[in-house]
């Protein structure tokens, strides 16, 4: 007998999900104002979770009215007071995480291991770090008593809604401004949870609004011309238009955006910890994630070797139900997304790479890819150049360190990159060389609440995190 | 309640290495309101008692200094939770200590509750704003970061026996230091009932210890303590805050001493800066 | 799963002859030195990071009730103390055989280790079980003793029965660098559990993990006492502060694979000390599971150095049986 692993499933019970949420503007629960709804599914069973509001621009007109009205008391507040607020959220964040973490699970489709283990002990760090700013703005190194800048209009994509969300809200409020967020159409639910933290927290009506919607409702958020501030992160493309919206209008702007990161592995590289930092660069979340290391750059020296190696974990990776504790890796989030690596992947194969995949059954509902090689891979090829958002590793090679940092810059993008040698001299050459606003050093895919996070180029400008990530919410 | 029920009094004691002592030398010394009403009695620590302080903060210092600044944060932020909870007892402790109203007194417990979670913010960030990544004229990768200095003696303020209690003492623990508090001589018992918070708020034992008694007896050996890094001389008067400078000199501790205190006030980063020692590291670049 | 050629297990004849083809770089001091020196290095935050991850698996329900079990077949139930006596031996001994007095279908242990002194009274006690006996040698647990008396102490154990050798290593010559008086010794004993009738004492090369401190020292002495023909690799004595830990017997596992790769050869590991509860059992179940796979998880190639844990298996067992918890007093002090 082999030693299977039994279902190992969290319960769904700990969360209760309402058949229908409305839009959360000024403290309260109310359905757009011209009744329209849409439907959020999961992806692992294509179950309807809830019903939701979709908002129009009457809708973010009101709720951008109510932020402006809690502006000027919540900016006013002494930053010990806002901070109290926040810790609140932090420590009911904590409480409620178990809950959380499942809602995650279920409406976005990612492994309860990494929105237990992952997500939610970094969204309530998030507040508790930028909690402790709210009275300190004046140490921050923006002058001594640097200021809100108002209402801001954030929007944010599905692969990390809460973490997401927290990136956004806690510098925000911490520095004293109020927010209108969008959270991303297939991943509503965990923002409309959020909402009854703020109630559970007592924090003023309007200071936080959650609007869902689609794109046109994030459209119309960002040109609101009553809006400050405008923070975005999600695909390139949508970040160029919104760039273009607020062009002229003087409203400040933060971009976290798509990127291409190399994963670049020497041949002295700690071979065992390289292969578990590829997977978990590139196969954490399904691979919807921005930074990551979508491209394999391995030393040709220890070419074989490490793919041999990086096979072999891979065939021990388990595609599944995102709810049993012991999935590696969960759903893709939406058809439509899948759909998209489908046709990136197919075009990889057709473009002359070659396609590995390990054995492994895919549910037969829901939206599902098994986790995906690609060897043969040259700069040209669509699957090195463009984003493909889900579990697909090109790998490519190079000869010495100046040919790794030519390859690894080559892209428009440029939001992360890994290195991974025994040498220490060799990691800050190449750190100093890459072109991207985080680079990892023999570890890949790590986030803290104090370090600032956000890309070159076409990946964005501005940072999330840390001291810097103060400075896209105040005026300085 | 009854009237005629007799109330049940706390004896108070130390609170040393995460543990409940009454002093070694068995000596109490009573303490009594503004009016000159018994109101306990506290331990009147001795040289030994001091001695075990500083090997129980010493056995803290690793583990409270190796946490991650976000765990200190956390616990730091817990403590103002419990104290919160015990808000009455501190009102009336203080009130009664330090012969303020009630208003008065418990306007002094808030601030100090808000003080914990002002230090609780600093843990992760006094770094970021007292380190520094310096642009050296050469191939090499230099970083300067914050450390803490090691175990602090600490002379609370003789007046503010709460708020300036944990004003002195929060910065000292925020950065990873572990504390020996000689409490307010007149007015201990808060000090000594801050002992119960902290030992019910997840703090490592050891990380403070609180001895109760005279600074004028502790504080020469704290002061020529082997063992001990730092001395603040907050509670100290002019003429004793000179003999134990002198003595710190001895290790070469750093010595914070004492000046004018406006505890109501915002504290800035002076007392965190005060307790951090700066280690810089150079690492070469290149293929 | 890669599937390399034909498995040679460690303690067979055709081992060797595989060894033979690595035979260049135990050629010579210098050859050793540069071969274990060239293995890849350790990330020690990545390694413990992958054992933790490993740790959150959640074995429930059947595929429990088969770790259990398969957890009391791997393990070998040791006394190592000063006071051991033939009766505590023999008490030990019988519950090896029959773990859970109140349930028949409880597999007994593996293995019973002890002090060579003790393998007589062992071997009687257990005749006819099945079950091993594993004999500490080589002046365990410091090994500090000259050569002479560390082969005599294991001639001594082997002549009196003993199935199995846990000698440890000379952890001063492995500082200081002096690698081949290490292979040299492990050789020795190899020899020297060899029986007159052809046969062998199966060997287990004991690291002592906690004394050599580095990862990366870890790996390079698993892949020594590999070349140097040990049957079983195994993590320390029990008798100091760090024993098995996840990441030291993570990495172990990784260059057993290794090892098997490179030579065909399979090598057993045996983490020991520390291992208490059925849940730490597990996790060491799952990394092999996941790193070596189904090929392993059998008591030929994967035990259990511990006394304490037997009891908590089977009260976890009865749990599993009962749906009640059970107690210290329903399971056996021996």
């Amino acid at each position: 007998m082999a030693f299977e692993y039994a279902p190992a499933p969290e319960s769904r019970s700990v969360v209760d999900i309402a058949p229908s949420y409305g839009l959360f503007i000024d403290g309260e629960f109310r359905p757009a104002e011209d009744g329209k709804v849409f439907k959020t599914v999961s992806p692992s069973s294509e179950e309807v979770l809830s019903e939701v509001a979709q908002a129009g621009q009457s809708d973010v007109d009101a709720a951008v009215r109510a932020a402006r009205k809690a502006f000027e008391k919540w900016s006013a507040l002494p930053g010990s007071e806002r901070a109290k607020y926040l810790f609140r959220i932090a420590r009911i964040i904590q409480e409620r995480s178990r809950e959380l973490a499942v809602l995650e699970s279920l409406d976005n489709g990612k492994p309860i291991r990494e929105s237990r283990d992952a997500d939610l002990p970094l969204v309530a760090a998030h507040f508790f770090y930028y909690a402790g700013w709210a009275d300190k703005l004046g140490h921050a190194g923006f002058g001594a008593d640097p200021k809100p800048l108002g209402v801001a209009g954030q929007v944010i994509p599905w692969n990390f809604p809460l973490l997401m969300l927290a990136w956004k809200i806690a510098p925000a409020l911490a520095c004293g401004n109020t927010v209108v967020l969008k959270p991303a159409e297939t991943t509503p639910l965990s923002a409309l949870f959020f909402a009854d933290i703020c109630r559970q927290a007592g924090l003023p009506k309007g200071v936080v609004n959650i609007l869902t919607g689609d794109g046109s409702t994030g459209a119309a958020l960002v040109a609101h011309p009553d809006v400050n501030k405008v923070a975005f992160t999600g695909s390139t493309e949508v970040g160029k238009a919104i760039a273009r919206t607020v062009a002229g209008t003087g409203k400040k702007l933060t971009l976290e955006l798509g990127g291409k990161a190399a994963n670049i592995v020497f041949e002295d590289a700690p071979i065992d910890q390289a292969v578990e930092g590829i997977v978990n660069g590139i196969f954490f979340n399904q691979g919807h994630v921005c930074c990551a290391g979508s491209r394999l750059l391995v030393q040709e020296s220890v070419q074989d070797e490490l793919l041999e190696a990086l096979k072999r974990r891979m065939s021990t990776l388990r595609v599944g139900d995102p709810l049993d504790k012991n999935t590696d890796i969960g759903a893709i989030n939406s058809a439509e997304q899948l759909a998209r690596i489908k046709s990136l992947a197919d075009s990889g194969e057709a473009e002359g790479a070659q396609r590995w995949a390990p054995a492994c059954e895919l549910p037969s509902t829901g939206y599902w890819f098994a986790p995906t090689l690609f060897t043969g891979v040259s700069q040209a090829h669509r699957i090195a150049r463009e984003e493909i958002f889900g579990p697909v590793l090109s790998v490519l090679t190079f000869r010495t360190p100046a040919e790794a940092v030519e390859k690894a810059n080559n892209t428009p993008y440029g939001l992360s990159a890994g290195i991974w040698t025994e040498k220490g001299s060799r990691i800050l050459w190449m750190a100093d060389k890459l072109r991207a606003g985080v680079v990892w050093a023999n570890t890949f895919n790590k986030f803290d609440p104090t370090s600032p996070f956000g890309g070159y180029k076409e990946s964005g400008f501005g940072r999330e995190g840390g001291r810097h990530g103060l400075e896209a919410y105040l005026n300085v | 309640m009854s009237e005629s029920r007799l109330g049940v009094l706390k004896t108070y004691k130390l609170f040393v290495g995460g543990k409940f002592p009454r002093s070694e030398s068995g000596r109490v010394y009573e303490v009594t309101d503004a009016k000159g009403n018994w109101l306990a009695n506290a331990p009147l620590a001795s040289r030994k008692d001091a001695r075990d302080a500083v090997v129980a903060a010493r056995k803290a210092f690793g583990g409270w200094s190796g946490a991650t600044a976000y765990n200190r944060g956390q616990i730091l932020y817990r403590i103002a939770e419990m104290l919160e909870g015990r808000r009455e007892q501190f009102v009336r402790e203080v009130a009664e200590g330090e012969g303020l109203s009630k208003s008065k007194a418990a306007a002094v417990v808030d601030a100090a509750v808000d003080r914990w979670v002002w230090y609780a913010g600093w843990t992760d960030k006094i770094g970021q704003i007292a380190g520094a990544a310096n642009p050296v004229a050469g191939p090499y990768f230099n970083l300067s970061t914050t450390e803490p200095t090691g175990v602090v003696a600490v002379l609370a303020p003789q007046d503010s026996s709460f708020l300036g209690l944990v004003s002195v003492l929060a910065p000292v623990i925020a950065t990873g230091n572990t504390a020996v508090v000689v409490t307010s001589q007149k007015s201990p018992l808060p000090a000594l009932s801050l002992g119960e918070v902290l030992a019910t708020s997840d703090l490592p034992g050891g990380v403070v210890n609180v001895l109760s008694g005279k600074a004028a007896e502790i504080g020469p050996h704290l002061a020529a303590h082997s063992d001990v890094n730092a001395i603040d001389l907050t509670g100290a008067d002019a003429e004793l805050a000179t003999a134990l400078e002198t003595a710190a000199a001895e290790n070469l501790k750093r010595v914070l001493r004492p000046r004018d205190e406006d505890w109501s006030a915002e504290p800035g980063t002076d007392r965190l800066l005060a307790f951090l020692e700066t280690k810089t590291v150079w690492h070469p670049i290149g293929v | 799963m890669q599937t390399p050629g034909p498995i040679t297990p460690a303690y067979s004849p055709q081992a060797a002859e595989r060894l033979a083809s690595m035979a260049d770089v135990t050629a010579s001091d210098a050859a050793l030195r540069r071969f274990l020196h060239g293995l890849p290095g350790v990330d020690a935050v990545g390694l413990e990071g992958r054992a933790a991850t490993l740790g959150t698996r959640s074995i429930k329900t059947t595929a429990k009730a088969y770790a259990i079990d398969l957890a009391i077949s791997m393990i070998d139930l040791t006394t190592l103390e000063g006071a051991d006596t033939p009766g505590k031996v023999r008490a030990l001994c019988a519950k090896g055989v029959n773990p859970d007095p109140t349930d028949r279908t409880t597999p007994k242990v593996a293995a019973i280790c002890v002090y060579p002194d003790m393998v007589k009274t062992a071997k009687e006690a257990l005749d006819g079980s099945g079950i091993h006996v594993a004999s500490v040698a080589t002046a365990f647990p410091a090994g500090r003793a000259a050569l002479p008396v560390k082969l005599a102490d294991t001639a001594d154990a082997v002549a009196a029965g003993a199935d199995e050798i846990d000698m440890v290593i000379d952890r001063g010559a492995f500082l200081s660098g002096r690698y081949m008086q290490v292979f040299e010794e492990i050789k020795a004993v190899k020899a020297a559990c060899a029986r007159p009738d052809g046969s062998a004492a199966h060997l287990k090369v004991i690291f002592e993990n906690g004394e050599l401190a580095t990862y990366d020292n870890i790996r390079r002495v698993s892949w020594l006492s590999m070349l140097a023909g040990a049957d079983f690799i195994k993590t320390s004595t029990g008798k100091v502060a760090v024993n098995a830990t996840p990441p030291n017997t993570l990495l172990m596992l990784e260059a057993v694979r290794d090892f098997r790769d490179a030579t065909g050869v399979q090598v057993g590991v045996k983490p020991a000390g520390g291992i208490r509860t059925t849940k730490d059992a597990i996790k060491y179940l799952v990394m092999v599971n996941e790193t070596l796979g189904e090929q392993w998880l059998t008591p030929d190639w994967f035990r259990f150095g511990a006394s304490s844990l037997l009891n908590d298996l089977l009260m976890q067992r009865q749990k599993l049986s009962t749906g009640r918890y059970s107690g210290p007093d329903y399971v056996t002090v021996d």
